[in-house]
């Protein structure tokens, strides 16, 4: 019987990063879409580093940054009672920067394929940018929306590296399934590491098909 | 009363273009703007509502101040109590018609107001329908009944009826007069349609690359237009001497005319040439064309 920690623990991050995610990608989401600031660039550049950057410089820096003999991780530390590494708030705070391109940017792209007039014809009738979001433009881009949202918990589930480098090993804490995984090839329990990934394998497998069964349904709702 | 006065430099495809208009009209009035595409129409309508700011300039509305660039005035498009019937009619295709119309509600305002346009608007089949799947003429129809559920100061029609076929045209032309006179609405039109202008306007403007070149009644503005050159572009096919003088044969599209040179210009013409011939139209006889 193999230990189901590793994966409740996966998939409690996954879900509390999306979720986390989903609040802060849709402003960040929305200023790149329309911002026409000079500084527009740059924050694209910030916020799609991780899709290019190997997960492992990712981690080291964090690592570094958290470390309470550093002044940022000695203040979280001293001021705050935090302590981010070896810790789940600290693998949480990882993922949200890991997995944050995979939710701003489908939404960026899905804001930026309405049409600039709805949300004109919106603001003529008087209504606020935060009304037009959440009654006009979200629901006109809801594809885009779910198709952030699982792949960042999909990306999320994937995570080995970040989560090496700055979690570690700890079973119950830090110890997700990723990790499990690498752990049981490496203590040669094939059957135990095979098991895992069949788990893995099977749900993303699932959430991947209904996402684009439903998707399709949408399409076809709107082509009629 | 509505005062314009802005300029705004525009990019388009031509080049640069300096829009400048300085106008007022009188409150319950419909005046039509009347103009090649790119004159700048739709760019003065979106400065009006507020979509697109001017580089300078001032727009009052019954006395109060939407825009003074002076005095760093910019209401925004929220504030002004404008309704705007856009060109590609820009309906949400997550509501219903009527959730569309329901939308465009002020808080406290009458639902009853959205049932009297479902009906004037012949809307109510459709109402619960998603206006993905309506047809170009019934988006419009929609987009107008939108446009009109906040009773603005100023009612902005992009070419509002362009879409219809004519029979709902000259209906809802005669709702837009009723509801107009009704509510003693503002109402500034793009059309291209000669009839729908002469019907409803009280006041044509003509736009030519940014600038006012005519302005007043419909029927001043067309006649003034006509009593302008007609200009033909043709091409010579034939010439032939008879006496004293030559006449050429000039092909203009399908049809071929004849027409007399004088010997002294004879020299510059040949066959083969492309040329323009102009005339006054002076008391022409106008028959309708056999079907």
């Amino acid at each position: 019987m193999i230990d189901w920690e590793p994966l409740l623990l996966t998939f409690k991050l996954a879900l509390i990063t999306t979720v986390i995610l989903l609040v802060i990608g849709i402003p960040i989401a929305y200023w790149l879409a329309y911002s026409k600031s000079r500084i527009k660039p740059l924050m694209e550049t910030l916020v799609s580093m991780p899709l290019v950057l190997p997960p492992t410089v990712l981690g080291f820096y964090l690592l570094v940054a958290f470390s309470p003999s550093n002044a940022f991780g000695n203040w979280l530390d001293e001021w705050l009672g935090i302590r981010l590494i070896f810790t789940f708030g600290g693998l949480v705070i990882a993922s949200l920067i890991y997995s944050l391109p995979f939710m701003v940017q489908p939404i960026q792209s899905g804001l930026e394929s309405l049409p600039t007039h709805l949300k004109e014809a919106s603001y003529v009738m008087g209504k606020s940018r935060l009304v037009t979001l959440f009654k006009v433009l979200l629901p006109n881009i809801k594809t885009s929306l779910r198709t952030g949202v699982v792949l960042a918990f999909a990306h999320t589930i994937g995570e080995f590296g970040v989560v090496l480098m700055i979690g570690g090993n700890i079973p119950g804490k830090t110890k997700v399934a990723s990790i499990a995984i690498y752990d049981e090839v490496e203590a040669l329990n094939y059957d135990t590491a095979n098991s895992y990934s069949l788990v893995l394998l099977l749900i993303t497998f699932s959430i991947l098909l209904t996402v684009y069964l439903t998707n399709n349904r949408v399409f076809k709702k709107f082509s009629k | 009363m509505i005062q314009l006065n802005i300029n705004k430099k525009l990019n388009t495809p031509n080049g640069t273009m300096c829009l400048s208009i300085d106008m007022t009209i009188e409150k319950g009035k419909i005046i039509t703007f009347y103009g090649e595409s790119g004159a700048g129409k739709t760019s003065l309508f979106r400065m009006i509502a507020g979509l697109l700011s001017p580089d300078e300039g001032n727009i009052v509305v019954s006395e109060e101040i939407w825009l003074n660039t002076k005095k760093k005035i910019n209401l925004k498009p929220q504030d002004r109590n404008v309704g705007f019937a856009f060109q590609d009619y820009a309906l949400f295709p997550n509501m219903t018609v009527r959730e569309n119309l329901e939308y465009a509600l002020k808080k406290n305002q009458d639902q009853k107001y959205i049932d009297d346009l479902v009906i004037a608007m012949e809307l109510g089949e459709l109402q619960h329908k998603k206006t993905g799947i309506l047809s170009g003429g019934q988006k419009q129809r929609v987009s107008l009944a939108r446009a009109l559920v906040q009773k603005p100061d100023v009612l902005l029609l992009d070419e509002p009826l362009s879409a219809l076929d004519n029979e709902m045209r000259l209906k809802l032309q005669d709702y837009i007069l009723k509801i107009q006179k009704k509510h003693n609405l503002t109402i500034l039109l793009i059309s291209h349609d000669i009839d729908e202008i002469l019907k409803l306007s009280d006041k044509i403007a003509i736009l030519k690359n940014g600038t006012i070149s005519q302005i007043g009644s419909p029927s001043e503005v067309f006649e003034q237009q006509s009593n302008e050159n007609v200009q033909l572009a043709g091409e010579i096919i034939g010439i032939l001497q008879k006496s004293d003088t030559y006449i050429a044969t000039i092909r203009i599209g399908t049809n071929t005319l004849k027409t007399a040179i004088p010997i002294s210009e004879i020299k510059n013409y040949a066959i083969g040439d492309n040329i323009i011939i102009s005339s006054k139209l002076i008391a022409p006889t106008i028959q309708k064309a056999s079907k």
